[in-house]
C-alpha cells in the first residue's frame, strides 16, 4: 500500500504538484493519466524517492520513505523497479550488466546465477543474445525494453513504469501489457505505471486517476473513467483537440 | 539600483550555494569512502585512465618547461657568469611549484573535464536517477573511485613531473649551456631540501581533491541537456583552474613565509 499525502512540489515558480494525495493499493495495476507536461514523471520519482517533495509524505508500507537511510533505504529501494520513460540505461556497461546491475552490486549470488536470471528477464520482453551488446548499439525501442527488464530482474514487489509501451511497436507494446498483466496475475506485483496510451492504460489498469493541474481530478476502474462525465477527464481519455482542457491553457491548434 | 542589488542578492546566494554544496559533497565523498563494498576494480580502471594515460602529455608539457626555464635563465645568467645556478633554479622551481601546479592545471584540463562531461551526461540522461532506484549511491559509486584514483594518482604524477623537468634543465644545461655532468647533478641536489618535495606533494594532494571534488559537483548538477553539459565542464575546468591557483598561492606563503 503506498499512500500519498499533500504532496506539493515546484520547480523554481512552476508548480508542478500541488497538494497531491492518492491512494495506491497493494497488488493492483494503477494507471496514472495526463497530458504530457503534467508531472506524471515527477511524481514517480516521488514515490521512489529520488525526488524530494516541497511538502507533503509519501508513506510505503505505513513507512515515511524520506526518513528512510543506510541499509533500511537499500533494502526499500530493492523492493522496487522503475523503467525510466528515456530507459536511462548505463551507457558504460553492456545490456547484461545493466539488467544484472542490482543483483551484481548487491547481492551475493553467483556471477552465473544472476546472468542465468539476467538472460530469463531479457527473453520475458522478447529480446536474445543482447547480453553482450552496449545500449547505443541497440534501437530506441529495445532499450526501453532493457529498460523494463532491469527494473523487473530484482523480482521486486513494486514496479514503476513510465511510458512503458511508448517507443515501442504496437506488437512489442501488446506484449509489454501483457507482461505487465502477467506480473500483476501471477506475481501480484504492485504497478503503477504512467502512459498516454489510453488502449494499453484500459487493458492493464485496474485502477485509473487522472493528473490535472497538479492534482488527482479523477479516480476510478477503467469503466468509469471511460464514461466519466467530467468534461476534463472525458476529453482527454477521448483524445479530442478541442475541449475544457485546451481551451483553458489556449493551446488549440493555429489552423493552417 | 533595486535590479543590480537583486543582482547582487543572487549571486552571493549562489557562491554561498556553491560553497556548501562542493563542501557538503567533500564530505559525503570522505565518508562513502570507507563504506564497504571497496570497488576495488573500479578504482583501478580509473587510476589506469587518470594516471596512466596522462604520462604522455605530463612528460611533454614538463620536459619542455624544464628546458625552457634552464634556456631562459641561461641568457641571464649568462651575463654574469653563474650559469651553474641554472642547476638549482630549475631543481628549485621545478619541485616546489612548477611540477605540482603545471601537473594539476593538466589532470584538471584532461581529467576533469572529462569527469564533469561523464557524470553530466550520466544526469541529464537520468542514470544517475537509475542508479539510486538500483539501490545504488552515486556519490558511493561514481565519485568514490575517481577521488581515490586521483588522490593516489596526481602526487605520483607530480613525482614523475619534478623528474622530467629537471631532466630537460639537464639536457640544456649539459648539452648547450656545456655545464659538466658532476657539476650540474651536485647543484641540482644541494639547494633541495626535503622541504621541497613534499610541499610539492602535499599541495598536489590538495590539488586532486579540488579537481575531483569541483568536477564531480559540476557533473553532478548539470542539468537541461548537451549544453548543460558543456557549460558544466567548462565551468568545471575554470573554477578548478582558479582553485589551484589559489591554493597554490596561499601554500607557498605558508609554507615559506609564515613557518
Ligand atoms: N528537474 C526539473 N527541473 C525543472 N523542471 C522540471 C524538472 N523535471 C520536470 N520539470 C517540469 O515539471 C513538469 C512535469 O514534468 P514531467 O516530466 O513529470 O511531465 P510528464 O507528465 O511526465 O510529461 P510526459 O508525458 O511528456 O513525459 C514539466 O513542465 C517540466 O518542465
Ligand atoms: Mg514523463
Amino acid at each position: 500500500m503506498i499512500e500519498i499525502i499533500n504532496l506539493c512540489k515546484k520547480f523554481n515558480s512552476h508548480i508542478v504538484l500541488d497538494n497531491l494525495s492518492l491512494n495506491i493499493p497493494e497488488g493492483q495495476t494503477t494507471v496514472i493519466i495526463g497530458r504530457s507536461g503534467v508531472g506524471k514523471s515527477v511524481l514517480l520519482k516521488h514515490i521512489i524517492g529520488i525526488m524530494e517533495p516541497d511538502s507533503g509524505q509519501v508513506f510505503v508500507d505505513n513507512q515515511d520513505i524520506s526518513k528512510l537511510t543506510g541499509k533500511a533505504l537499500v533494502k526499500f529501494r530493492m523492493k522496487f523497479g522503475m523503467l525510466f520513460q528515456g530507459a536511462a540505461l548505463f551507457d558504460s556497461l553492456t545490456i547484461g550488466e545493466n539488467v544484472g546491475f542490482a543483483l551484481l552490486q548487491h547481492t551475493n549470488m553467483p556471477r552465473s546465477q544472476i546472468f542465468e536470471r539476467v538472460k530469463e528477464c531479457l527473453e520475458m520482453v522478447g529480446l536474445k543474445g543482447v547480453e553482450g551488446l552496449k545500449p547505443a548499439e541497440l534501437s530506441g525501442g529495445m532499450k526501453k525494453r532493457v529498460g523494463l527488464a532491469r527494473a523487473i530482474c530484482t523480482k521486486p514487489q513494486i514496479i514503476l513504469y513510465d511510458e512503458p509501451t511508448t517507443g515501442v511497436d504496437p506488437i512489442m507494446g501488446d506484449a509489454v501489457n501483457e507482461l505487465i498483466m502477467e506480473l500483476h496475475d501471477k506475481l501480484k506485483v504492485t504497478s503503477i505505471a504512467v502512459t498516454h496510451d489510453m488502449i494499453s492504460a484500459y487493458k492493464i489498469a485496474t485502477n485509473i486517476a487522472m493528473l490535472y493541474e497538479g492534482k488527482i481530478i479523477a479516480e476510478g476502474a477503467p469503466g468509469e473513467i471511460k464514461n466519466a462525465k467530467d468534461p476534463i477527464v472525458h476529453q482527454f481519455v477521448t483524445g479530442t483537440a478541442v475541449g475544457p482542457i485546451t481551451q483553458k491553457d489556449g493551446t488549440v491548434f493555429r489552423k493552417l | 539600483m533595486k535590479d543590480q542589488l537583486k543582482g547582487l542578492g543572487t549571486k552571493i546566494i549562489s557562491f554561498i550555494e556553491y560553497m556548501g554544496g562542493t563542501t557538503v559533497l567533500f564530505a559525503k565523498t570522505l565518508f562513502w569512502m570507507f563504506i564497504p563494498p571497496i570497488k576495488k576494480k573500479k578504482i583501478f580502471a580509473q587510476m589506469y585512465s587518470i594516471g596512466v594515460l596522462s604520462l604522455p602529455i605530463v612528460s611533454l608539457i614538463s620536459l619542455f618547461t624544464g628546458m625552457v626555464l634552464a634556456l631562459q635563465s641561461a641568457y641571464q645568467m649568462q651575463q654574469i657568469s653563474a650559469e651553474m645556478y641554472i642547476a638549482s633554479l630549475v631543481a628549485l622551481s621545478v619541485t616546489r611549484e612548477l611540477g605540482p601546479v603545471l601537473t594539476a592545471l593538466i589532470v584538471a584540463g584532461r581529467v576533469g573535464a572529462s569527469i564533469t562531461a561523464e557524470l553530466g551526461t550520466m544526469k541529464v540522461t537520468e542514470q544517475v536517477d537509475a542508479l539510486e532506484t538500483l539501490a545504488t549511491n552515486p556519490i558511493q559509486y561514481l565519485v568514490v573511485p575517481r577521488f581515490v584514483a586521483i588522490v593516489v594518482m596526481l602526487p605520483i604524477l607530480t613525482i614523475y613531473a619534478d623528474f622530467i623537468g629537471i631532466l630537460g634543465g639537464y639536457i640544456i644545461g649539459t648539452h648547450k649551456l656545456h655545464i659538466a655532468h658532476d657539476m650540474y647533478m651536485q647543484m641540482t641536489y644541494d639547494p633541495l631540501v626535503m622541504k621541497d618535495f613534499f610541499t610539492g606533494l602535499l599541495k598536489s594532494l590538495v590539488f586532486a581533491m579540488i579537481i575531483c571534488n569541483i568536477a564531480c559537483y559540476e557533473g553532478l548538477r548539470a542539468e537541461g541537456g548537451a549544453e548543460g553539459v558543456g557549460k558544466a565542464t567548462t565551468l568545471s575546468v575554470v573554477t578548478s583552474f582558479i582553485l589551484i591557483i589559489a591554493a597554490d598561492c596561499l601554500f607557498t606563503a605558508l609554507f615559506y613565509f609564515a613557518f
